[in-house]
């Protein structure tokens, strides 16, 4: 499987979830697991493109597809993902331990929904719970992403989407 | 001092490695460790009849098995953490049972193997035969002890206290009218987003303990690991490295795994981690908020307050490691923001087979305002008067500061309220509030609240300006997401007049320091904050000291700014604040330059050693901050809430906050602690119930069934403040972690009892429980 | 929380999950993954096998067929609330798959796996019994059409034989006025209680061990729900009454 651009073999246990494949074999350790069953969203990674929940992939299935990570987004001392650069502007975490699993979410959604209304944006984030923020903060980043996202900027272009990831 | 920072809402510090996947959460921290797995009892009361791990041991991958019997400290009663004379009955459990169980959840056996998934293959193995015992679940059969959790603690009691202020029974006596209440609250859980977690390394050659733990309170946990294992606290480490959320249940002296992580990895030379899945989060970590109060108010015809009567059970669950802190608090924060002249309450904490209870995000507090609140509006709703009339004519006054509550408070000191506005907050929230919203079933919800805040004993810190001229400061309290590090720097760059980006700061971590209590009860910015602000201010003044003898000045005629030491008035006439950490380490090294100005051999501008008399080298000071008393934060709730008539489902049209936490360090912040809380707050009173069964099962224990809100049920919130400083410590300051959650149960109530027209007793709510209460009055 | 033991299979082909299916004991099929997966990882679910369907290729469409519209057994609940043809064709199942989950979810979960889960509470089984849809099973030993009214046996449990496959759903054009409308704890929350409204036909979830057929007029009859932690019976049939209302006020 491809993650963050560079090939990686599947593991031999096909009961090593997605979540615990990308975290403890590959030292991926920004993708959390807060439940395990599908509910919180802090596991949230980008499969093909899409956002998934990788604690209920079995890390077997991915191969040959291309999985990004937070760690896939921005490459270290590079500028922030317009999402990422968002979350911190409006101080959107506080923790940051659903923080991964959301920034992949409203990636989604915003490559979905360039522009989202907001209730596009309820839609979109959802499925993450965040314990700390109460939301407000988080569906102020997701409209301040798609302004970020709007703007040129070759810095910000390109990135997350697989192919210009980094190596890892 | 000069206020750059302070106030301003200052970009958090701690974003761009938590964006980039680049946090550092405990189970992150791998080196090898061997995964583990604790095996918990199915049963909420039995005894054990025998524990057989033999098969588990000898299963492929497993490393060890561990059971009371094997553990030096099995027949060790775990610690309380704070005991109260009136605790005459305090229970704590051992690190394993070996006896009796007392709640789901409960740990009996230790399996550590190669992986997790091997360790849950083993425990699958693990035979323990049970004697299953009568269950005690709710407060209420607790209290009439029809079983008993504990065979010698009679009636369930673990404690009792009765505190009067006034003559209440007199006073209801006089009283034109009276009228008795019952209020319950069942139990709620924290659930921060990543469960617990250890990990653990023992160092045989340099005889050096460790720990990497998610813990509020990392500076607790060494000191009772170092007794525990026989080893000078400067022989273990404990870090609380990025922890994600607390709330509360991360401080508990101890969890199991705390004790057995450490000492696996001692006993088998290895590096050792646990991480808590979230099923057994559900049952294994403290819960909150079970609760049982009988009340009678006395009161006159314009709705004053004469006399109250509150008299309440406190479900402890199996076991008392806390101490009584929580009905502590209740009972003192039951008055909230009102005059009683004659208050009398009684609390019971009593035993029930359930996951034992410590703070939760509110800590007695959102019981304590919705008896208060519910009170004031059936007051209300009796005379006929609008609610926020009823809590107008009770308001403690602007001018009745320091206001002695004369009830006993969570630091063994009396409540005595420091400051605050109290009819200021009430009044902006109703004109923030506005006009009604059109429509059916509408209903307004109001709720006003005091939080007793920033408790000591104390914290410290410790703050250096490196030869750099950057500063680290270190301090002993982690954070859960608090923005520490960032609010911390203010602080600092503030005192030393350096941009915030130059300071760095460290918490929660023995090593850089050692002391310290640790992260809860909204006490992190006025204890740790004010400590920075100490330290930060000694460093200044031996700046000062410094750079005056090689400026050879008068101290007190220099200033701090730009990361210079400077001339006031002068400003051409200065020393960077880099080279006064030179000169405050008369020795003969660096990189950089710099020290041709400490060398002894440059011209001396004084005589005399080279350190002054009870001076000491490196630019740094210790500082420690000891609150007198608590500083008291309150606010004021209120909304509009419409509730479908007929599925129950409730929509927040407005909801609206106004808070006094003193001082503001940075706005960005305060209004992330208040709107996460209220988030909370909205969980715990429409959506987020524990729901025991008879048996002690926890029904509910996944997040499928245990219904936090997602961003569709939370409204946006507006939030306002005002600013009482707190009298009490150097920056005016008063806690703001727990505020937003502890009214929103009394205005959900409050709001709803309104557009339904049935009374709203209990919390937390539902469509089910509205159902079912328009279906009884119907 | 981790998964217990099982052998693991990834078929290339219909045919060989079929033969793998009908030559395993205790084999369970793996498509979205959505339901099976926390199962397995809370241990609910222990299947011997798993036979992962996903690297079967060409079984994503989501295509026009009998005035319908058939979804392949890989077509993902995302694909058709994204399908013009859904949409064109079956807006109510365009609405209803809104209403599974969250959108990451259903960037996972397919709908024929739903409909092979058979969970009572679960909005797109109701959707094909209004609308009088079926699924195609395959297995070693051929073909056939479940029809829906045939398929939902009892809680989780379908007319699908251990070996049998489900490769394909269709789902009858709907027409006007149509409505699917659920009371949950929070959004994306299974339904307390749900009705899809198809035309005349009226079809409730959440209320029955399995999707049922109503009487809009007299939507509750012979209903006799059981209760759980967040409704009892009588609220369940109030729902039902309400939200039936709902769906034919409309």
């Amino acid at each position: 499987m491809k993650v963050n651009g560079a090939n990686h073999p599947a593991p031999v246990d096909p009961r090593r979830l997605l979540s615990d494949h990308l975290r403890h074999d590959l030292g991926l350790t920004g993708t959390h697991v807060g439940c395990e069953h599908g509910v919180c969203g802090c596991c949230t990674v980008l499969l093909d493109g899409a956002p998934v929940r990788s604690c209920l992939m079995l890390a077997v299935q991915a191969e040959g597809h291309e999985v990004t990570t937070i760690e896939g987004l921005a490459a270290d001392g590079a500028p922030l993902h317009p999402v990422q650069q968002a979350f911190h502007e409006c101080h959107a975490l506080q923790c940051g331990f659903c923080t991964p699993g959301f920034v992949m979410s409203v990636v989604g959604l915003l490559a979905q929904h360039p522009s989202p209304t907001p209730q596009q944006v309820d839609e979109g984030i959802a499925g993450n719970l965040c314990r700390c923020t109460g939301y407000a903060s988080i569906r102020r980043a997701v409209s301040r992403a798609a302004e970020l996202s709007a703007i040129p900027s070759p810095a910000l272009a390109g990135e997350g989407e697989g192919e210009g990831g980094t190596e890892q | 001092m000069t206020t750059r920072w302070f106030g301003k809402r200052v970009q958090r510090v701690e974003d761009d490695r938590l964006l980039r996947g680049h946090g550092r959460f405990t189970d992150d921290i791998d080196e090898g460790a061997l995964e583990s797995y604790l095996i918990r009892s199915p049963f909420a009361h039995a005894r054990i009849r025998s524990i057989d791990v033999s098969a588990a041991r000898a299963m492929p991958g497993v490393v060890a098995v561990y059971t009371a019997a094997d553990l030096p400290f099995g027949q060790t009663d775990l610690p309380i953490l704070i005991p109260h004379p009136n605790l005459t009955h305090g229970r704590t459990q051992r690190c394993l049972a070996s006896e009796v169980v007392r709640y789901v959840g409960e740990a009996v056996a230790f399996i550590v193997s190669e992986s997790r998934t091997v360790a849950e293959d083993a425990a699958e193995l693990v035979e323990v035969e049970y004697e299953q015992l009568p269950v005690v679940i709710t407060p209420e059969a607790a209290a009439r002890a029809d079983h008993l959790v504990h065979d010698d603690v009679p009636g369930n009691v673990a404690a009792e206290m009765i505190q009067e202020v006034g003559t209440v029974q007199a006073a209801l006596a006089a009283s034109p009218r009276r009228k008795r209440l019952h209020f319950r609250f069942e139990r709620g859980a924290a659930s921060p987003l990543e469960a617990r977690a250890v990990w653990a390394r023992w160092s045989t050659s340099e005889k050096k303990l460790t720990v990497y733990d998610s813990t509020q309170s990392p500076t607790s946990i060494r000191g009772g690991l170092a007794v525990l294992f026989g080893l000078p606290e400067s022989s273990v480490e404990v870090i609380a490295p990025d922890v994600g959320g607390g709330f509360g249940p991360k401080i508990m002296l101890f969890y199991s795994d705390e004790l057995l992580v450490p000492y696996a990895a001692m006993h088998l030379n290895r590096p050792v981690k646990w991480t808590e899945d979230r099923q057994e989060h559900f049952t294994a970590v403290n819960q909150e908020r079970g609760q049982v109060h009988e009340v009678e108010v006395g009161y006159d015809d314009e709705g004053k307050l004469l006399a109250l009567d509150v008299d309440f059970i406190h479900d402890a669950g199996a076991y008392t490691p806390y101490g009584i802190i929580l009905p502590i608090i209740t009972a003192a924060q039951v008055p909230g923001p009102y005059r009683v002249p004659n208050y009398r309450v009684r609390f019971r904490d009593v035993y029930t087979n359930a996951t034992p209870t410590s703070p939760y995000r509110g800590a007695g507090r959102p019981h304590a305002c919705f008896v208060m609140e519910r009170t004031l509006d059936a007051i209300a709703a009796e005379l006929r008067l609008d609610r926020a009339e009823v809590r107008r004519r009770n308001l403690i006054q602007p001018d009745q500061f320091p206001y002695v509550l004369g009830v006993a408070w969570q630091d063994g000191n009396t409540a005595i309220y420091d400051s605050g506005n109290y009819p200021a907050l009430l009044e902006k929230a109703l004109a923030n509030l506005g006009p009604r919203p059109p429509g059916d079933h509408v209903g307004m919800g109001l709720g006003m609240y005091v939080e007793g805040t920033g408790v000591g004993p104390y914290e410290g810190a410790h703050v250096q300006v490196l030869v750099s001229g950057k500063v680290v400061a270190a301090t002993g309290i982690p954070s859960q997401g608090q923005a520490h590090a960032t609010v911390w720097a203010q602080i600092v760059a503030d005192e030393l007049g350096v941009d915030v980006a130059d300071v760095q700061v460290t918490g929660g971590d023995t090593r850089r320091f050692p002391w310290g209590v640790g992260t809860f009860a909204s006490r992190g910015a006025v204890t740790a904050g004010n400590a920075m602000h100490l330290a930060a201010g000694m460093v200044a003044d031996k700046a000062r000291r410094i750079a005056a003898d090689h400026l050879e000045v008068d101290p007190v005629d220099l200033e701090l700014v730009g990361g210079q030491v400077r001339v006031k008035g002068s400003p051409d006439r200065g020393i960077p604040l880099a080279a006064v950490s030179i000169l405050a380490n008369p020795v003969r090294y660096a990189f950089g330059g710099g020290t041709e100005a400490a060398t002894q051999f440059s011209a001396k501008t004084r005589p005399g050693p080279p350190l002054h008399e009870g001076e000491q080298p490196g630019l740094e000071a210790t500082g420690y901050y000891s609150p007198p008393g608590s500083t008291w934060a309150a606010g004021c709730h209120a909304a509009y809430v419409r509730v479908d008539p007929k599925t129950f489902r409730l929509e927040i049209l407005k909801y609206v906050v106004v808070h006094d936490c003193g001082r503001v360090i940075n706005p960005m912040v305060v209004q992330g602690q208040i709107e996460g809380g209220v988030a909370q707050g909205i969980g715990g009173a429409f959506y987020e119930r524990l729901h025991y069964d008879s048996e002690g099962q926890l029904r509910n224990a996944s997040f499928m069934e245990f219904l936090m809100p997602y961003c569709t049920e939370v409204p946006a919130i507006e939030i306002d403040h005002i600013e009482t400083p707190s009298p009490l410590n150097p920056l005016g300051i008063k806690g703001a972690g727990e505020a937003g959650v502890i009214p929103v149960g009394a205005v959900i109530s409050s709001a709803v009892e309104e557009a339904l027209g049935v009374p709203i007793t209990e919390m937390p709510l539902s469509p089910l429980k509205l159902f079912e209460l328009v279906k009884t009055q119907s | 929380m981790k998964p217990p033991p099982f052998e693991y299979r990834a078929p290339t082909t219909i045919e060989e999950a079929c033969a793998l299916l009908a030559s395993l004991e205790d084999a369970k099929v793996l498509a979205g993954g959505q339901s099976l997966v926390p199962l397995l990882n809370f241990r609910l679910a222990r299947p011997a096998h798993i036979v992962d369907i996903n690297r079967i290729s060409g079984l994503d469409g989501i295509y026009e067929r009998d005035h319908g519209v058939a979804v392949q057994a890989l077509a993902r609940q995302a694909a058709v609330e994204d399908s013009e043809i859904v949409a064109r064709l079956c807006p109510l199942l365009s609405a209803a798959v809104r209403l599974v989950a969250h959108r990451v979810i259903r960037n996972r979960g397919t709908v024929c796996g739903n409909l092979a889960h058979a969970d009572p509470a679960s909005e797109l089984p109701a959707v094909l019994l209004a609308l009088g849809g079926h699924v195609i099973a395959r297995s070693a030993r051929g073909e056939r059409v479940i029809e829906a009214e045939r398929l939902f046996r009892g809680v989780m449990e379908t007319a699908l034989e251990p070996d049998e496959l489900v490769i394909e759903a269709w789902f009858p054009a709907s027409s006007e006025p149509f409505a699917v409308i659920e009371e949950s704890r929070r959004h994306g929350d299974f339904a307390l209680a749900g009705v899809v409204r198809a035309a005349d036909r009226l079809a409730l979830f959440g209320v029955a061990p399995t999707p049922v057929l109503a009487d809009p007029r007299d939507p509750t009859q012979g209903l006799q729900p059981s209760g759980d932690l967040e409704a009892t019976p009588d609220f369940r049939l109030h729902l039902v009454r309400v939200l039936t209302e709902r769906a034919f006020a409309a």
